[in-house]
């Protein structure tokens, strides 16, 4: 991927690790001369002799569109969340120069409730971008499997088997899931930082 | 030549014993009741009991067998009646009393009761036949040839009408030659892209390994679809026999037929047509004494649209969630259990074993240079003969709406056609004279997709239509990917507004720019399409759009919320209470000249006066924009 060589293409779902790209965020669009149409970033593996343009009108445009869509879903207020200034969405608007308010879109976020039923970490859906990270370390890297996607469409959700509280499921509370997410849906709790 | 001679011989004796057993049945009347889905919903069951019921009683020697559709499913219970000395003579609409008069007056006094009958199946000289109407002369029947007219549920029919000669044919040739045959013909996929069925196939044979699987697509899911349904209803081991050939093609030893959960009375009729056809050696070890192996299992699907799409289909047999995965890889290369995959429609395997039999030059002869073949379309919406057609492809629609369908209900004038289904899109009158291909359907900014083809009147909204149709999407979207899972969901909520009359004007070129990204940023083809239905409204409806947002106006008189119900009173009789009484809020009054008025804030908008107000006044109305009360009053 470029990001190896300090270009930063935005990504919210992308894990080296995995054997196959998620592609769900739909962020890490680029043009690749000789093709008709922008591809994602993460899907396209690359070849000798192949020029990629990061930035194009298109490219720009997709990127914006699939951005507000997510703003739209996502309980904003930076200011109180634990990710604050290490936020992923944070940094593709700042690459971007992307504003983090709707202007187009309606706002489709629902006031849901956070989940503290962990020790150690708290889980809010209505940030939660669906990116999927947290499932894959759960379920390939730590081998636990506590966390899946339920549901479809606009209510798919990040969520233990059966919808129950993270705190009492499978979860063994290690972390990993806290660790990838690259926004605020699942933060440490402050009286644990550094434990 | 050995191994040719044995499949030549045994298919043979197979064909011939079906050949003798059908023969029989023609020598004494036979029945043949319509039952697939379309029929029973119409009352097919009740019809087939009461002619099994008056033929037992009357110790008639008349065979009474369940067919499935031959495609007038307006006229369903459709009956036809086979009586030595007589011409087949095909009934519509049959109910219980007419069944017991066709049993009294034609199986027993000879009287074939010509005023009931629809046509004649072949050409005699006593009455017309489909041929003589002008659906018959336009349509070009392949793959419904047999469905209606041979028993489902047993394989001798199928065979008499030449079953599985393709299959013995292929069997005796290469399996390279059978894919050059299939890439000559420039089958193209009847599921709804039009991919070329050759190279699909192509592909998966030249893939290393040795584990290959192949797949029958049948997740029939568009709203006014029933194409692969009624296919596998009525003829299922024609799709069986292309899923074998194509099996035999690209060496693949486990074939799937993923249906939908949904449909149970096609599931049973694989079912049984599996069994018979294993029974024969047709499926299993060493088909008709070659040394091919091949078996297929039924997968039923979960009722999921997006399950249609093929990575998710994979995805579902293979037990996860049915969501889509990003491609390449394609199947054809890593698709089941990451082994070499065809996955093809139901209509496009059902073509396989005509192609096979009858040579690719023949298939090319019909339809268009680029779109060979014939399209087959579920006519549903405001067409007088709703149903099954299958015609050339580069058929116009205004034949296949005015002529096949025989024009609009109550001769309303015609609005658009909505083709397919929620990944297709809106086509308006100046469109009628649009030759349908894959091609040509793609250039109009809609998709031939599985096939449906919903004919629409002035009485439809067309935002309401992509609205409908935006909110099956939307609630079908797996949700994996942002575009699909977000955007469909804000074009919803924003088509929703317009036809709740708090649009605003600038939401029609955003609905177009969401449009428009939500085409190119999604994962897969249903999000991929989703937006067609909202662009092709746009493109040929834009005034219907500006109605609504700008005069609060719905000119279809559609939308609930951008009409009110009124009645004229020079119109409204005395002497008529029927739309007091059919008020369920009591909303309309008696004024002191004895006229009828509705009060508007007790309105629900019901609809039920309208059509409670008898046709001799017809005075009850639909307005729009709504009627605003004066204040006080």
């Amino acid at each position: 991927m470029a990001l190896d060589n300090g270009i930063y293409i935005p990504h919210l779902c992308g894990l080296r690790e995995s054997e196959r790209p998620a592609a769900s965020c739909r962020l890490c669009f680029v043009e690749v001369e000789g093709l008709p149409n922008p591809v994602t970033a993460c899907t396209l593996p690359v070849s000798e002799g192949m020029i990629v343009h990061t930035r194009t009108p298109r490219v720009d445009r997709l990127v914006r569109t699939g951005f507000e869509l997510l703003l739209s879903n996502h309980r904003l207020r930076c200011g109180k969340c634990e990710k604050n200034e290490n936020c992923e969405l944070q940094k593709i608007a700042r690459e971007r120069g992307l504003k983090l308010r709707l202007s187009r879109l309606r706002p489709l976020t629902t006031e849901v409730p956070v989940d503290e039923s962990p020790k150690t970490f708290k889980y809010d859906p209505g940030r939660c971008v669906l990116c999927g990270m947290c499932v894959w370390v759960c379920h390939h890297q730590t081998k636990v499997g506590a966390i899946g996607f339920i549901r479809r469409g606009i209510s798919r959700k990040v969520a233990a088997f059966g919808d129950v509280p993270l705190g009492e499921s499978r979860c063994t509370e290690c972390g990993e899931c806290v660790r990838v997410c690259p926004v605020g849906a699942l933060t440490f709790k402050e009286k644990f930082w550094g434990v | 030549m050995s191994a040719t001679g044995t499949i030549i011989q045994t298919y043979e004796s197979l064909k011939k014993a079906a050949v003798g057993k059908v023969e029989a049945l023609k020598q004494k009347p036979l029945v043949l009741v319509g039952t697939a889905t379309c029929g029973r919903a119409a009352g097919a069951l009740n019809v087939l009991q009461t002619f099994r019921n008056e033929i037992s009683c009357r110790n008639l020697d008349v065979e009474v067998k369940e067919v499935g559709c031959i495609g007038h499913c307006y006229a369903e219970p459709v009956v036809i009646i086979a009586k030595p000395g007589f011409p087949a003579l095909c009934y519509g609409s049959v109910d219980e009393g007419m069944a017991g008069r066709l049993v009294v007056d034609f199986l027993i006094n000879d009287d074939p009761c010509y005023e009931f009958a629809m046509a004649a199946l072949e050409p005699n000289d006593q009455f017309p036949t489909f041929a003589d109407f002008p659906r018959g002369v336009y349509e070009k029947k392949i793959i419904l040839a047999d469905c209606g007219l041979i028993d489902p549920e047993d394989i001798d029919h199928y065979l008499a009408h030449d079953g599985y000669a393709a299959l013995a044919k292929a069997l005796t040739m290469d399996p390279a030659e059978v894919l050059e045959e299939i890439k000559n013909s420039k089958l193209r996929g009847r599921g709804g892209a039009g991919f070329p069925t050759g190279l699909k196939w192509e592909a998966c044979r030249n893939a290393s390994g040795n584990q290959k699987y192949v797949i029958c697509n049948a997740d029939e899911g568009d709203p006014g679809a029933f194409m692969d349904r009624a296919i596998l209803e009525s003829n299922p081991h024609q799709v069986l026999e292309g899923l074998i050939i194509a099996a035999y093609t690209v060496g693949a030893g486990q074939g799937y037929i993923y249906v939908r959960a949904e449909y149970p009375l096609a599931v049973a009729r694989i079912r049984t047509a599996l069994e018979q056809a294993r029974e024969k050696r047709l499926l299993g070890e060493s088909i008709l004494g070659s040394n091919f192996n091949f078996d297929i299992k039924i997968f039923q699907g979960s009722g999921a649209f997006v399950c249609g799409e093929e990575t998710s289909l994979i995805a579902s047999i293979e037990g996860f969630a049915g969501v889509p995965n990003h491609r390449p890889p394609y199947p054809a290369q890593a698709g089941l259990h990451r082994k070499p995959t065809v996955i093809n429609n139901v209509k496009t395997l059902s073509y396989v074993p005509h192609i096979i039999r009858n040579g690719s030059g023949w298939f090319k002869s019909i339809g268009t240079p680029d779109s060979p073949g014939t399209a087959v379309f579920a006519l549903a919406g405001k067409v007088v003969s709703t149903g099954l057609a299958e015609v050339p492809m580069g058929t116009t629609l205004r034949t296949l709406v005015y002529d096949v369908g025989n024009g609009i209900k109550e001769d309303k004038p015609f609005k658009a056609v909505q083709i397919g289904g929620p990944s297709g899109g809106c086509l308006p009158e100046s469109a009628l004279d649009l030759s349908i291909d894959f091609d040509s359907l793609q250039q109009a900014g809609a998709m031939m997709g599985s096939g449906g083809l919903v004919v629409l009147d002035e009485d439809d909204c067309m935002v309401e239509i992509a609205r409908f149709f935006l909110d099956f999407t939307q609630k079908e979207s797996c949700g994996k990917c942002t575009f699909c899972r977000l955007g469909t969901k804000q074009m919803l909520d924003i088509l929703t507004e317009i036809t709740e009359g708090r649009g605003k004007p600038e939401d029609i070129d955003l609905l177009w720019e969401l449009a428009e990204d939500i085409k190119a940023g999604s994962l897969c083809g249903l999000g991929k399409t989703a937006p067609n239905p909202v662009l092709t409204t746009i493109r040929y409806f834009r005034h219907e759009y500006e109605a609504h947002i700008q005069e609060g106006r719905c000119p279809a008189l559609m939308c609930k919320e951008l009409i009110s119900y009124a009645i004229i009173p020079e119109k409204c009789s005395k002497l008529c209470n029927v739309c007091i009484g059919s008020c369920p809020v009591e909303a309309i009054y008696t004024r002191d000249d004895m006229l009828k008025a509705i009060y508007l804030d007790k309105c629900v908008k019901c609809n039920s006066c309208m059509v409670a107000c008898p046709p001799q006044y017809k005075a009850v109305v639909k307005v729009s924009p709504p009627i605003v009360e004066k204040g006080g009053s």
